[in-house]
Formats: structure tokens, C-alpha cells, sequence
């Protein structure tokens, strides 16, 4: 029997393997990683039996267009994604998200956009053949650690699967609705104090536009300036996902998944936990406000959210 | 020992050494650092994701599905350190070449400094580094404290890209770019020797905080040719 794998038609725009994320390694600079939406990541592997850390492939606007190679997979897409699965005949079904397809043997999947999102997941049933490094599938493409030497899939390579023939599967399909509010939740900084009275203002009540510069390391905003009255440099320091660092241009930068391990800029505040994933998907172009939270609340929020997430897990048993 | 304990987001813990950059405070965070990694790798606490020693804090991340910021703050609240803690810090020998093929910025240098290229380097190889911490990339080390003659700031406007092996100054740090990325720091050299080597799993990052470092100088030739 030969070797299932997806052959890339066509890369995307940025087309990585993603599971929860790399621990532990902080303190020499790598960085934790993982799926930028951690929730339809976990959703993903839910719809077609995985385990829920499983890898599954991570794409941003654009996806990939593969075609499955020796074989019969079950596969599923989460996200606001719209999908086409190519047969051979060239007839076109349109995917649905959250639930599962069974992929024949040079069937293609055309995963054409997302839509008002930047990422999408493809999980397959029994995950992808690939080789952890440091207790990690996830693919960091700054350092270049993880699966395919640490770099985004490019086109004619091959992404192989565990799994190379799937009996008919339980059809499985949840209605899951991904929230487009634009209130970003936050905890004050430790440099909060580092602002002037108005910028404090302008943070809490003006808004913020996402703009094109946002990759998986981080996201610029643009919006009214921040005054710092206090110093535009701190000495350097550990960082995690979510910290909002205002450089001395006084507009704030929220640091994602592939952040830096540590840096220079004062931190003005940190997104909640519950929030990391909507933030994950903010697109440029997009107006957002920040609302002050304390630890409390943040963690209440952050409990409502998992109990959600897992809702939506059960309804997949 | 540590001056404040706060709460960075929801999800981590800010511990505060103190505002200075010295090897007392930094020693400190580096004990705080080994005894919690210590409690990791033994699981005898649960939930921490990662620790973050720089040079005078300590943040330590953690799954909020398993612990919160009160049980992590109470363990460490009740850490006590012993005074002869034993540190086992390596010496590490760093080869540099410093041909103005690979020494960018000599010519600022000079300029700021008002020292020739010759005694620039004379101050700065003559002393032992002692690394702060380990970061910002895979395996990047930031070593110190140079002397103040050589003391100068940062690029006005940063490289969209530093070669791989480039060693850097800053104030009064000097770092090593393992791995090709943008910065502001001025280049006098490079290293033939890997800094970060991700194929060394259990130990990919060579020079980690508390380490000290002695560079010495090669000839070009000696660069191309480094065979580790």
C-alpha cells in the first residue's frame, strides 16, 4: 500500500501545522507557538474522533488547494470558511464547516477563503504523519522549528496522513457560530502607570483599527497616540500571549503565538484569556475597542468560555 | 528577595527583582527560576507552561484550566532559597571575526566612541561576559556588562536584517543573532560557531543565563573554515 498524503496544489497564504503550542522552552527564546484560534482548532480534531491536540493544518485568508493521494480520508474544516471538495469528475460539492467529509482518492479540497476571519483548520481523522519536536507538531516559522524544517508548506509538497483508509464514519455536525463582537477584553499592564491621563482615556474609549502589518507574531494597531510619560523603553523582559507593548510611536501592537520570548516596550495591558482567540482572528481593516477587566472577572470569563467550548465538544460525542 | 508579586493578564505572574541590571538581582532571578523549573520537572506543582528569567524579573505563565495566579503566587511566596545555592554555569569560548565584512558598524562606532577600531576591540575582548538571560529568539544570549568607553545606543533606525552569527552592542550588553532576524544593535563581528543548534535537542541553546563568555578573535579564514 503507498502512502496517503495530501499533494499541495496550491500553498495559501500561509499554511502551517498547529496543535496547542510548545511549553517550557521560554527561557532560551523559543516561543510557545500553536493554533491561533485555539477553540476551532480543538473543534476541528473533535468532528472527525482525534484526539483534541492532534495537528491539524492552520491557514490564513487563503487556504490551500490539496489533493488526496492513495487513499480514503475523513477530514473536516472549522472556521467561517468557504470550501469546495473537487470530485473526480470535476463536479464541485460546497463544504460546510464543523463536520466531516470522506475524501476518495484524487478528490481535491479547494479551501477558497476565509470569510471576515484570518484562520481556518483542516483536521483528518487519525492526524497527520509527522515527527513532534519538542513535545510539538507546531510549525514556527521565525525560528524554523517544527514539521517541514520549520517552514509554511509551499506548492507540489506533500503533507502525509496517519490514517490511510477510513470506513464509512459517523456523520458528525455541530451549528457553531463564531462571534464577531469587536470588544476586546483586557487586564491593565504592568507598565500601565507608564501613560498619561488622556492616553489612559483614549485606550479605554477610542478605537483601534487592525492594520495589514499582522502575521502569527503580531498584530500593529492604528488609532489616536499614546503618550508615555515615564520612559518608551523598560529593560527587557519575559513576554506572553495577549501583552499589548506600546512602542515610543505610541500606537499598540498586541503580541501573538509566534511572539518574541522577550522585549523592551512598556506594556500597557493584556488581553484576557477568553478574548485570545477572537483577537487571533480580527482582520485589517477592523475597528476594535479595549474594555477593562479585573483578574476576577477575566477568569470568570475565561471559565464561560471553556464551559462553551466544551458545550460544543459534547455535542460532537 | 523579590520586591513585588503581580499579576501579568490572567494568565501569568509578574515577579519583580528590582529596577537595577546587575549580577546580584540577576543571580537572584536565576535561583527563583532553577528551583521553580526544579518543581516542574519533578511535577510536584502543577500548571506552569513556561518560565521567563530576564534580568531583573521573573514571569511565570500558566493554564488557567489547571491553577490560577493565587495558588502559583502562594508557591512562590514560600520559596526559600538557600544562600550557597550551587550553580553549575559554564565558561564558554565564543570565536569572533571582526573583518569589516562582518563588522558593520565600526565606522559609527568610531564616531560615537572616539576610539579607533583597534581599541574598541582591545576593551572588548579583553573582559569575561556573564549572560543575563536568553531570548527574544531561539537561543539568543544577552551578555554583560561592557566597559563604559564602549557603551553606545542602539542603530536610529534597525536592520531589516541581521546575518546569523552577527555579535552585537548595546549600552552595556553585548548579544549574538543566532538566527537571521531584523535589529538595532551595532555589529562589530561574527561567529563562525552555532549558537543555537535546534538538531542538539536536549540542549539546543549554548549560552544560557548565568553562563559566562570570553570571545576571542580569528582571522576570516578561520571563519569560513569553522569546523565545530
Amino acid at each position: 500500500m503507498n502512502d496517503t498524503y495530501f499533494e499541495i496544489l496550491r500553498e495559501g497564504v500561509n499554511t502551517t501545522i498547529q496543535d496547542s503550542g510548545r511549553n517550557h522552552l521560554y527561557h532560551i527564546g523559543i516561543t510557545v507557538s500553536g493554533a491561533s484560534d485555539q477553540r476551532n482548532f480543538r473543534l476541528a480534531n473533535k468532528v472527525v474522533n482525534n484526539d483534541l491536540n492532534e495537528a491539524v493544518i492552520e491557514f490564513a485568508y487563503q487556504g490551500p488547494l490539496l489533493e488526496l493521494k492513495n487513499g480514503r480520508i475523513n477530514f473536516a474544516i472549522t472556521g467561517e470558511i468557504f470550501f469546495n471538495i473537487i470530485k473526480k469528475n470535476s463536479e464541485i460539492e460546497e463544504g460546510k464547516c464543523y463536520q466531516n467529509y470522506i475524501l476518495e482518492e484524487g478528490e481535491k479540497i479547494d479551501i477558497i477563503s476565509t470569510k471576515k476571519t484570518t484562520y481556518g483548520y483542516l483536521s483528518v481523522e487519525g492526524g497527520f504523519k509527522l515527527d513532534k519536536i519538542w513535545k510539538s507538531y507546531s510549525i514556527n516559522t521565525k525560528a524554523n522549528i517544527g514539521p517541514n524544517n520549520g517552514k509554511k508548506y509551499s506548492l507540489n509538497e506533500k503533507i502525509f496522513i496517519k490514517k490511510s483508509n477510513i470506513d464509512n464514519s459517523k456523520k458528525k455536525k455541530i451549528e457553531y457560530k463564531n462571534s464577531f463582537d469587536n470588544i476586546v477584553r483586557v487586564i491593565k499592564g504592568t507598565n500601565y502607570d507608564y501613560f498619561s491621563k488622556t492616553a489612559k482615556d483614549i485606550f479605554f474609549n477610542e478605537e483601534y483599527v487592525v492594520t495589514r502589518l499582522v502575521d502569527r507574531m503580531g498584530m500593529r494597531l492604528d488609532g489616536p497616540y499614546l503618550e508615555n510619560i515615564v520612559n518608551t523603553n523598560i529593560k527587557s523582559e519575559g513576554l506572553i500571549k495577549g501583552v499589548i507593548q506600546v512602542p515610543a510611536a505610541g500606537k499598540p501592537i498586541i503580541l501573538l503565538s509566534d511572539h518574541g520570548t522577550i522585549g523592551g516596550y512598556p506594556k500597557i495591558a493584556i488581553v484576557i484569556s477568553a478574548d485570545l482567540d477572537k483577537v487571533a482572528q480580527l482582520t485589517p481593516g477592523t475597528k476594535i475597542k479595549f474594555k477593562e477587566v479585573n483578574l476576577e472577572e477575566a477568569v470568570k470569563l475565561f471559565n464561560n468560555y471553556t464551559e462553551q467550548t466544551n458545550k460544543y465538544l459534547d455535542e460532537l460525542n | 528577595m523579590i520586591k513585588n508579586i503581580s499579576n501579568l493578564g490572567d494568565a501569568a505572574v509578574y515577579c519583580d527583582f528590582g529596577h537595577e541590571v546587575n549580577e546580584t538581582i540577576n543571580g537572584n532571578v536565576i535561583n527563583y527560576f532553577n528551583y521553580l523549573s526544579k518543581l516542574v520537572a519533578e511535577q510536584k506543582i502543577e500548571g506552569i507552561n513556561n518560565l521567563t528569567p530576564s534580568y531583573n524579573k521573573l514571569i511565570v505563565s500558566f493554564d488557567l484550566t489547571i491553577t490560577s495566579y493565587k495558588k502559583i503566587k502562594n508557591t512562590i511566596e514560600n520559596i526559600e532559597i538557600k544562600k550557597d545555592i550551587k550553580r553549575n554555569n559554564k565558561k564558554i569560548e565564543i570565536p569572533i571575526c571582526c573583518d569589516d565584512e562582518y563588522g558593520l558598524d565600526f565606522e559609527r562606532l568610531s564616531k560615537k566612541l572616539n576610539l579607533s577600531k583597534m581599541e574598541i576591540l582591545k576593551i572588548f575582548f579583553d573582559k569575561e561576559y556573564f549572560c543575563y538571560m536568553t531570548g527574544f529568539v531561539a537561543g539568543m544570549p544577552f551578555l554583560g556588562d561592557l566597559e563604559k568607553r564602549i557603551r553606545c545606543d542602539r542603530l536610529e533606525s534597525p536592520r531589516v536584517k541581521v546575518p546569523e552569527g552577527s555579535v552585537g552592542l548595546t549600552e552595556q550588553f553585548s548579544n549574538i543573532y543566532t538566527l537571521e532576524s531584523p535589529g538595532g544593535w551595532n555589529i562589530i563581528g561574527s561567529t563562525p560557531k552555532k549558537i543555537f543548534l535546534k538538531s542538539n535537542l536536549k540542549d539546543p541553546a549554548l549560552i544560557k543565563a548565568g553562563d559566562r563568555v570570553k570571545f576571542f578573535q580569528i582571522s576570516k579564514k578561520e571563519h569560513m573554515n569553522w569546523n565545530e
